[in-house]
């Protein structure tokens, strides 16, 4: 497993080809890349800052990966999540489960950032013509993660 | 205890983190948040909804009735937007 919280940019390609190098029980790799759209509630978003809570960050990030694989039959994951300026197009955050078979992939690379979403402690603040603005959490993630309580 | 603050708690409040000594009677998150409203006009303001305000302690949400000690850790902060 692996846990990533930086401020530097990461490449796809070759995070998954150190997930998956030399490992030939894994059938699928299912990934969820995060992106900084240009768009806000009818804003145009010209950048945002990513806050985190050093610490506390990790250790969320290291139970849900735990709980992940309480639930499904997982060879691998991945998680890398950025903090501080982003631009839009800027890549935020990477999930990858690697499993022998795509439904344990798909659906634990799923509930890992429906539930990253609402219990990581990251926020993010919004530049836009109209000024700075603290980006308030949404009903609906709230709604998707709780399609995963138990 | 040591007490900080992230996104706009941080920014209402002016602080990303401080020491704080409250009395002997705040025995919960909830008398320390009702503790720290009392320390001036702005914690009152960033503090006043407590719906929007959620806590860890050690660095694991909790509710407000959990209790506190001493060398406690405690997180104030909005709900998380990460992702």
């Amino acid at each position: 497993m692996t846990i990533r919280v930086q401020r530097e940019d990461f490449d796809v390609g070759a995070e998954l080809e150190a997930l998956t190098r030399g490992k030939t029980s894994i059938g699928g790799v299912t990934t969820f890349l995060g992106l900084v759209r240009d768009m806000a509630g009818g804003s145009s978003v010209g950048a945002m800052t990513l806050e985190h809570y050093p610490g506390m960050t990790e250790r969320q990030l290291e139970a849900i990966e735990a709980e992940a694989r309480r639930r499904w039959p997982l060879d691998d994951v991945l998680v890398i999540h950025r903090y501080g300026r982003l631009e839009p197009g800027d890549r935020i955050v990477l999930v990858a489960t690697t499993s022998a078979h795509r439904e344990a992939a798909f659906e634990s690379c799923h509930f890992l950032i429906d539930w990253l979403k609402t219990k990581a402690p990251f926020w993010k603040l919004e530049s836009t013509a109209e000024g700075e603005q603290w980006v308030e959490a949404k009903g609906s993630d709230d709604n998707a993660a709780a399609r995963w309580e138990k | 205890m040591k007490v900080l603050y992230f996104a706009w708690l941080r920014t209402k409040i002016g602080l990303a983190q401080e020491e704080v000594t409250p009395p002997a009677e705040v025995a919960d998150v909830a008398g320390l948040v009702e503790w720290l409203k009392g320390r001036g006009p702005k914690y009152a303001e960033a503090l006043a909804n407590t719906a929007v305000v959620k806590v860890a302690v050690n660095q694991e949400y909790v509710p407000y009735d959990h209790p506190l000690s001493a060398g406690d850790e405690v997180a104030l902060f909005p709900p998380v937007t990460g992702g």
